[in-house]
């Protein structure tokens, strides 16, 4: 009995969502990761209103970008460890499919997660409650954006012992041009302009990623297991 | 053409000769580091022939 | 397809081709950059903006130039070698590699020497040079990848990946002062139509842009017989060109 893509899709997708909420402390620590560097930086720097005013955007993008990249080596690792990848890879089904359903399963509790919490943090760096559409937009597409990216990086590190730092700094350079964007649509939005040129441009970027990394991620995945 | 006027650059010259002098070194590392390379690889080579050899023997 | 084609895929073909092409280029090469810096330097008349400072032109286009076009090159011998699987291809990527990162670093370090006269800063974020410093990073971080698995041939698959993937930087470097308010000069001899560079100080650029690409072409060829070793150790040709 073949199963079809879809429906392959649709159960690896259930699968990960599955097995990800049955360990919720992994889920939340990068949450709290995110909460706890966004604090260093008033705590470290000033307090004071202007300057927060000023590195607010910045700061959250370079914790947000911190924090998803933080769960990024697990989107493979555990699958590697106790052999379901090459199961998955044998299995006959679309090797480009399971990816895409893996990564997609990866955002949902991980880069979704940031943008629902992101409010929280927004508060603490005294973002004004107006731009928090925006913001959450942007991070939205943004960590979509760097979820493809890091599946990228995770195909090609997953079956390396130090694999986590050597993702960050492939992944990291990749991610540049999206922390630009993202940071500057924040900050447009907290000083009350159009943030509608980074949005499109960041946008664009999510689509691009989203149509040309699966078929680098899966490339990178047989590199890894063939 | 003037010597001195040469050296000075107009005034740039601590901007200027760095730069000249930083690009010379890069192309002699360049040149130098290809052929340790080679070198090494040489060598690796042939201890991996006589080792291959001497197993046989 | 011509059969010298073919003949490129074969290790012990290319090492000894390369072997004799490379004193070749970099005599070229050094003829020219020498000709282009000495008359560059010396000869041709200053800037009536920029003073003598411009001089730094002379080596910091053709190092930017070789940075960016070393990548391509890099990207594409790696696409080569991930499609066709063909093992000289990857050594071509590996030995491109260490070559641009250093024209790259090149480009960064009299960039910024340039900037401080010119700019009043040593470095600012406009999207040209932060984009040639994530091209740094992305050299960085292909080279890294190589070295990091047991397994050297995969690492060399992993590498070209990475080359290829980031190979979208290279538009974005040369686009970026087209399509964003750069601090950076636009383009002004890699365009359609006559350069906006005066004749007086077309000619040495001209040289030394050739030269540097010679140059390029002749440590490729000194470091392609290193990696072309390194990957073909134990194959029976490499006893006849190992023996002294």
């Amino acid at each position: 009995m073949s199963v079809g893509l879809w429906r392959a899709m649709g159960l690896v997708l259930r699968r990960d969502l599955a097995l990800s909420l049955r360990r919720p402390e992994q889920l939340v620590q990068p949450l709290v990761f995110f909460l706890i560097v966004t604090t260093l930086f008033p705590l470290s720097l000033s307090p004071e209103s202007s300057l927060l005013r000023q590195m607010a955007p910045g700061v959250l993008w370079v914790s947000a970008l911190l924090a998803a990249l933080l769960s990024m080596d697990g989107l493979f690792r555990g699958d590697a460890e106790d052999g379901t990848l090459e199961q998955l890879l044998l299995s006959g089904q679309s090797l480009g499919g399971i990816v895409i359903a893996k990564t997609f399963a990866h955002w949902l509790v991980s880069g979704a997660a940031l943008v629902l919490v992101s409010p929280l943090v927004a508060m603490a760096l005294e973002i004004p409650v107006a731009a928090f559409p925006v913001m959450m937009l942007s991070l939205g597409l943004g960590t979509l954006t760097l979820s493809w990216l890091g599946a990228i990086g995770a195909g090609l590190t997953v079956g390396l012992r130090r694999g986590s730092v050597l993702l960050s700094l492939i992944v990291l350079p990749l991610a540049m041009p999206l922390l630009i964007f993202g940071a500057n649509a924040t900050d447009r939005a907290i000083g009350g302009e159009t943030a509608a040129g980074a949005l499109y441009f960041l946008g664009s970027l999510c689509l691009l990623t989203t149509t040309l990394a699966p078929l680098a991620a899966t490339a990178a995945l047989r590199i890894t297991l063939e | 053409m003037n010597v001195t006027g040469f050296w000075a650059m107009g005034g740039y010259a601590r901007y200027v000769w760095p730069c000249v002098a930083l690009a010379l070194g890069i192309l002699v590392w360049n040149i130098w580091s290809a052929r340790r390379h080679h070198a090494r690889a040489l060598a690796s080579a042939a201890r991996a022939i006589a080792m291959a050899g001497s197993e046989r023997a | 397809m011509p059969t010298w084609f073919y003949r490129l895929a074969s290790p012990p073909y290319v090492y000894r081709v390369a072997a004799r092409f490379a004193p070749w280029l970099l005599a070229g090469a050094g003829l020219l950059i020498v000709y282009g810096l000495v008359d560059g330097l010396a000869f041709t008349p200053p800037d009536y903006q920029q003073g003598d400072a411009f001089r730094i032109i002379y080596v910091h286009v053709p190092a930017s130039a070789l940075s960016v076009m070393a990548y391509t090159f890099m990207a594409v011998a790696a696409a080569i070698g991930l499609i066709w699987r063909i093992k000289v291809a990857f050594a071509v990527a590996a030995a491109a590699a260490p070559i641009g990162a250093s024209f790259t670093l090149l480009t960064l370090v009299t960039g910024s020497l340039w900037g401080r006269p010119m700019w009043g800063t040593y470095w600012a974020w406009d999207p040209r040079l932060t984009s040639e410093l994530i091209l740094l990073f992305l050299y960085f971080g292909v080279m890294s990848l190589r070295v990091a698995f047991e397994d050297p041939s995969r690492g060399d698959r992993a590498a070209a990946l990475l080359a290829v993937v980031g190979v979208v930087n290279v538009p974005i470097i040369h686009f970026s002062v087209v399509w964003w308010n750069s601090l950076h000069q636009g383009a002004t001899i890699l365009k359609l139509g006559t350069p906006a560079i005066d004749a007086s100080m077309r000619w040495p650029l001209y040289a030394s842009l050739l030269g540097f690409m010679l140059f390029f072409g002749g440590v490729l060829c000194l470091r392609l017989r290193g990696e072309v070793l390194q990957r073909e150790r134990l194959a029976t040709w490499v006893r006849e060109a190992v023996r002294p």
